[in-house]
């Protein structure tokens, strides 16, 4: 996925904003931000981090610097495994163009060495939103993981996966029922870039977000269905 | 078989208090590290092999009844999964040795799945 294409899908389905999430890594967020500079589209830098029990958890922040300062300790605690473009694929960085700028020679595929509340401890600590990813998914879903969401990890919400609504979900998990459930909306490919979580904001922030999952402050968050089959 | 045993033979490492480990016999191992199995696979009064230390492991064990968790490949429980796992009378005991080692030496010593 090019940063002007990523840019031009969501700017076309009427996104407003969006979080580059790539697996343990944060090398294309500032090539996608300049890509969206001046069009409106605001781009929060994340990365979708494996935790030492194999669990995705999304963390999304404000500023590249929070986002960097995250990678800076998946770096220390990231098996130093070399990557198999053949079986894994390649692993490049872009510039805002697409051009062409480096490949990661790191495995980025591996768990990192931190515990789910260790990994939401340092998230939290950075000023960023800590949302385990796609919980009821059998491959590195919480739930299939670790049976339950622990009672002292201070989430920020739940993201069921794309083939369940929150409604869905929340009959099929009564475990999950209390936590506010957000809508998968992890886009692998342009067609999947959907925005299926609509949150009423002041303004496209980590806080402001955080207050709308809560449903603080007049501030909240509703599930849009998909527009186009995806699935 | 008895833990008293297991431990020896192993050389497991016990992270929570010492107990009379000769009177505790295992019904049977199970072994995985999704907890959603666990729940779901494990026979009561069985003994876990898992690479798992989150403290949720104890929560599982205790929900089963389990007479011990064996924890491999090193991963260490941090000091609030043990101060659980004693509070709710689970034993842990941790190895550096690969689960599959762990499970081929119980299975040598007699110790089956069900």
């Amino acid at each position: 996925m090019q940063p002007p294409l990523i840019v031009s899908t969501a700017l076309d389905r009427g996104i407003q904003i969006l979080s580059i999430t790539d697996h343990n890594a944060t090398g294309n967020i500032a090539a996608v931000q300049k890509a969206a500079d001046g069009t409106g589209l605001t781009i929060l830098p994340g990365m979708e981090l494996q935790t030492a029990e194999e669990v995705h958890c999304l963390c999304i922040f404000d500023t590249l610097e929070q986002a960097h300062a995250l990678q800076a300790i998946v770096d220390r605690l990231l098996p130093p495994l070399a990557n198999r473009p053949d079986y894994f694929g390649d692993q490049l960085y872009v510039d805002e163009n697409g051009d062409f700028l480096g490949r990661e020679e790191r495995l980025l595929l591996s768990s990192v060495r931190l515990s789910i509340s260790e990994a939401c401890h340092h998230v939290h600590r950075l000023g960023g939103l800590f949302i385990p990813a796609h919980v009821d998914r059998k491959a590195y879903g919480l739930l299939s993981h670790l049976g339950f969401v622990p009672a002292d990890l201070p989430v920020d919400g739940l993201e069921v996966f794309r083939l369940s609504t929150p409604d869905q979900a929340r009959v099929k998990y009564p475990q999950i029922a209390s936590y506010p459930l957000l809508h998968n909306g992890d886009a692998h490919r342009l067609d999947q870039i959907q925005g299926t979580n609509q949150y009423y904001l002041e303004g496209p922030s980590v806080s402001e977000i955080r207050q709308a999952i809560f449903g603080r402050n007049n501030r909240f968050f509703s599930f849009f269905p998909f527009r186009e089959s995806v699935l | 078989m008895n833990l008293a045993q297991i431990i020896k033979e192993l050389d497991l490492s016990v992270v929570t208090h010492p107990q009379d480990f000769a009177s505790i016999e295992p019904s049977c191992g199970y072994a995985s590290d999704l907890l959603s199995c666990v729940m779901s696979g494990a026979q009561h009064h069985g003994l876990w092999v898992t690479l798992q230390a989150h403290a949720n492991i104890i929560a599982v064990a205790a929900l089963l009844d389990l007479c011990g968790i064996i924890i491999t490949e090193g991963a260490a429980p941090d000091a609030a999964t043990i101060a659980k796992a004693n509070e709710e009378g689970i034993n842990l005991f941790t190895t550096p040795r690969s689960t599959f080692w762990v499970v081929g030496r119980l299975w040598e010593l007699g110790l089956r799945d069900r």
